[in-house]
């Protein structure tokens, strides 16, 4: 002990009081270093709006919960935070679909199979499926909005049996527009599931609805007071379909949406998705209405 | 055709006139009758004199408008339980706007001369159909404005 | 060391309840053990016309004599000849550089010629650092952006920030010149250095012409560095003294937030004031930047010209640029007083559900560094003091209110 009082000391000097609330677990992971992943599948969705299927480099499979988000980093780009599309149970493909709409995801849209990107994730809260356990289930998609909304029809379907009736509304732009074209028909054609599709603008030979997805609210075919409500599409078309479905007389405590912000952690330390109390990167995407009711109405929050 | 009774009580089914008491119901049916439109069949075009309105029981209708060199243009379909036409209440009772039948439809249409005529005596039916007009029009012009801000277009 | 010392210092399980006086020399000694172990002792300084906190070389640094002046809108500094080294308020920066540095590389990714990436991790944390002179706000804010960047609790962390933190050795200095922007007493965090927190907490006494600091350790490190440096215990007088000096400094604060704060502003979402702090804010950030606690940051990359290799910095930012809340189509605040909303709102009140805590400890730099004057304890009262209004746009008022604390007429000229 005395041999060496001087190292003795600088040991000491390191135990500082928040040395004590550091412990090496708080060190080990970087949560803000991507993953690389391998793009197995490129495919066109629509004239703007594609999907990518990725497997990891190396390691497991990245498992995720319906509604929750990766953010995807484009070398020489930048990173976007982009909502998981494809069927949790599934995880072996881990799939996006992207809208190129600004700088990163205009350059994903360049990607071919074979490239690799970056991935962190998964984040956000999930789509509750079993708040719809012994309920009749409706999803409501607007546009793009139908991406996020995929694996929570998966997970539905997966659970199909503790269900009534199952209700999926969809309002996209022009028939042109249609997300997930195939599987919209496949699933208009399960005798399960109720599909409806709905276009702002019909063009060609389009003979189906054509009006706001709010007006499909008004068809039915499920039971207002005993429904677990999902939607996710842009903020108007999602204030406008919750009060159409509160005025049917939906839960407010039963009908859950899923919010977009600005985001470059996703994990709460950037601070630029704050809505209100909540970081929509970890509190959300996914909130329940009655949560944010107040905030949904104001502008600018 | 159907009798007076028959359509009574299809009228007292229907959602839009739930609430109405019979003395009203029997005024409704006289004026109502029933239609059948196959698929492709104008049910009015824009201009026409708009002498009724529609209860569509079946079968989808759009509500078009004729563009130059686009054709018509679908601004809004209508199905099973929705009312078509409001222009018999407002004069100069011309209607803004063709409607079309997409598949085989089946509506009651209500005269509208008979209306207006029962209305102008008995204000209380007046108002009971005002009353279930104007969210129809307050519903109508919501999804209208909605489907104006193009909410699915790529940002600027 | 003396036995003595050794004695009075009480030692139990490493950490020293105890209270010892340490003279100039003594102070000086303390530097000295720091710097033989090693740390980087970083402390306030006299810089361009204000005290900064920098890397010091020894006690000669320390602002010894020096005055500041600090209201809304104003900071003059003033030198003295008197002994004491910490006769200021807060420095014109918080802490939060050192531990959640402006500007950190986070990783560089690499694409190798088949086109695979590899990313490497972050630069190598500083050596150990010893944080001398730190004010009760200021430990506050660090204990504050632990909630944000290392809380047990959460389910991430920022390992860089941990690490800084854990290797820092911190020493609290009570404040006993509190500046007019101050308002420590109100918000519970000053303004003397409480017993936790630091790992040595130091209250700077003069007795004549010279400076006495009393010490306390708040750690196994903070007992060790007070067991090597020559000290004697604290007597009566000193415990006199130094509860004297914490009662007059709190005394001397002319600036308060209510405890209703996190309430009023919760409350206050739609109000006519948001339109009046809007026509004299200038969107600048100077609060967001100033402010010991505000952790937002962005991320930028830059890559090499062959495309090859792209390294991603995070850097701060603030919620008052337009670019801060931008989402494919514009951004969601566009308006000046929608972004001071969001400033002043979650400081006050979304901290509270978000962190457990208020978001501000009162060292009034946003006060201070604003070069309009904003008050966010004024602009407080006057959300308080005015009716909320629901449900119509707030026209804007000709002129603004200002109920608290202005600038002084008689204050040097720029």
């Amino acid at each position: 002990m005395d041999t060496a009082p001087g190292a003795d000391l600088a040991a000491r000097l390191t135990q500082t009081a928040a040395a004590a609330r550091v412990p090496a677990s708080m060190t080990a992971l970087d949560p803000m270093r991507p993953r690389p992943f391998r793009i197995e599948r490129w495919q066109r969705d629509l004239s703007d709006t594609f999907t990518i299927d990725l497997a990891p480099l190396e390691g497991s499979p990245l498992t995720f919960r319906p509604g929750q988000f990766n953010m995807l980093y484009i070398h020489g780009a930048g990173e976007v935070p982009i909502s998981i599309s494809g069927d949790p149970e599934r995880p072996e493909r881990l799939i996006h679909t992207t809208r190129a709409v600004g700088q990163v995801t205009n350059a994903m849209k360049a990607l071919r199979v074979g490239d690799v990107i970056g991935v962190r994730g998964p984040f956000g809260t999930p789509w509750p499926v079993e708040a719809a356990d012994g309920h009749d289930v409706v999803i409501v998609a607007g546009g793009i909005g139908l991406a996020p909304l995929r694996p929570l029809i998966h997970a539905v379907l997966a659970r199909r049996g503790r269900l009534g009736n199952v209700v999926l509304l969809y309002g996209a732009r022009t028939p042109e527009d249609i997300l997930y074209r195939k599987q919209v028909s496949a699933w208009r054609g399960r005798f399960d599931m109720t599909v409806h599709v709905t276009v702002d603008r019909a063009t060609g030979r389009w003979s189906g609805p054509v009006g706001m997805v709010t007006k499909l609210i008004a068809r039915g075919g499920f039971d207002a007071r005993d429904t677990a409500a999902y939607v996710c599409g842009p903020e108007i078309m999602m204030r406008h379909v919750a009060q159409a479905l509160l005025d049917r007389g939906v839960a407010a405590e039963r009908l859950f949406l899923s919010m977009e912000r600005n985001m470059k952690c996703a994990i709460g330390f950037c601070g630029h998705c704050q809505w209100g109390p909540d970081f929509v990167c970890k509190d959300g995407p996914v909130f329940r209405y009655d949560r944010v009711a107040t905030r949904l109405a104001q502008s600018e929050v | 055709m159907v009798s007076l009774q028959d359509m009574d009580d299809l009228l007292n089914a229907h959602p839009f006139f739930a609430g109405l008491g019979p003395k009203h119901l029997d005024e409704l049916a006289g004026c109502a009758r029933n239609e059948r439109f196959d698929a492709g069949d104008y049910i009015f075009h824009e201009g026409g004199m708009a002498d009724r309105f529609y209860i569509l029981r079946h079968g989808q209708v759009a509500v078009e408008v004729k563009v130059p060199h686009k054709g018509s243009v679908v601004l809004e379909t209508l199905h099973e339980d929705d009312t078509l036409g409001w222009s018999w209440l407002v004069p100069p009772h011309h209607w803004t706007f063709d409607a079309r039948a997409v598949s085989l439809v089946r509506a009651i249409s209500l005269d509208g001369v008979c209306l207006r005529e029962k209305m102008e005596t008995d204000h209380e039916l007046g108002f009971h159909l005002m009353a279930r007009f104007v969210p129809v029009m307050g519903e109508r012009l919501r999804a209208a404005r909605l489907q104006m801000l193009d909410l699915y277009a790529p940002p600027a | 060391m003396t036995g003595e010392a050794h004695q009075h210092s009480g030692m139990t399980n490493g950490a020293a309840p105890g209270l010892v006086c340490l003279t100039d020399d003594g102070l000086a000694a303390l530097f000295a053990v720091l710097r033989e172990a090693g740390c980087e002792v970083i402390g306030p300084t006299v810089r361009d016309g204000a005290i900064v906190l920098a890397p010091l070389t020894s006690v000669d640094d320390l602002p010894r004599g020096w005055r500041d002046r600090q209201d809304a809108g104003h900071y003059r500094l003033a030198p003295g000849t008197g002994p004491a080294r910490f006769a200021h308020a807060v420095p014109a920066q918080g802490w939060k550089r050192f531990v959640h540095p402006p500007e950190a590389r986070l990783w560089t990714a690499r694409r190798d010629s088949d086109g695979d990436l590899s990313i490497e991790g972050p630069e190598a944390p500083p050596a150990p650092r010893a944080f001398l002179g730190v004010r009760p706000c200021d430990l506050a804010a660090l204990g504050v952006l632990d909630g944000v960047f290392a809380d047990p609790g959460a389910a991430h962390h920022d390992p860089a920030y941990a690490l800084r933190r854990r290797d820092a050795l911190v020493i609290a200095v009570s404040c006993g010149k509190p500046a007019a922007s101050c308002f420590c007493a109100a918000m519970g965090t000053g303004p003397a250095a409480g017993d936790t927190g630091a790992d040595v907490a130091l209250t700077e006494l003069v007795e004549g012409d010279r400076a006495v600091y009393l010490a306390r350790a708040g750690s196994p490190a903070g007992a060790a560095l007070l067991e090597a440096v020559p000290h004697t215990p604290a007597t009566d007088d000193h415990h006199t003294a130094r509860r004297a000096q914490a009662d007059a400094a709190a005394a001397a604060q002319v600036r308060a937030l209510p405890e209703a704060a996190s309430r009023i502003l919760a409350d206050a979402t739609e109000h006519a004031h948001w339109a009046d702090v809007a026509a004299r804010c200038l969107a600048c950030g100077s609060c967001t930047l100033s402010c010991p606690t505000c952790f937002c940051a962005t991320v930028e990359d830059s890559t090499s010209l062959d495309g090859a290799t792209a390294t991603r910095t995070r850097r701060w930012s603030s919620c008052f640029t337009e670019v801060f809340s931008y989402i494919h189509g514009g951004a969601v605040r566009e308006e000046r007083g929608a972004r001071y909303r969001q400033w002043i709102t979650h400081k006050l009140s979304s901290w509270h559900a978000q962190f457990g805590t208020s978001g501000c400890v009162g060292c009034g730099r946003c006060i201070t560094w604003c070069p309009v004057g904003i008050d966010i304890t004024a602009e407080v009262a006057a959300l308080a003091a005015d009716r909320p209004i629901r449900n119509r746009r707030a026209p804007a008022r000709l002129r603004p209110q200002h109920t608290g604390p202005r600038r002084r007429k008689d204050d040097p000229p720029a």
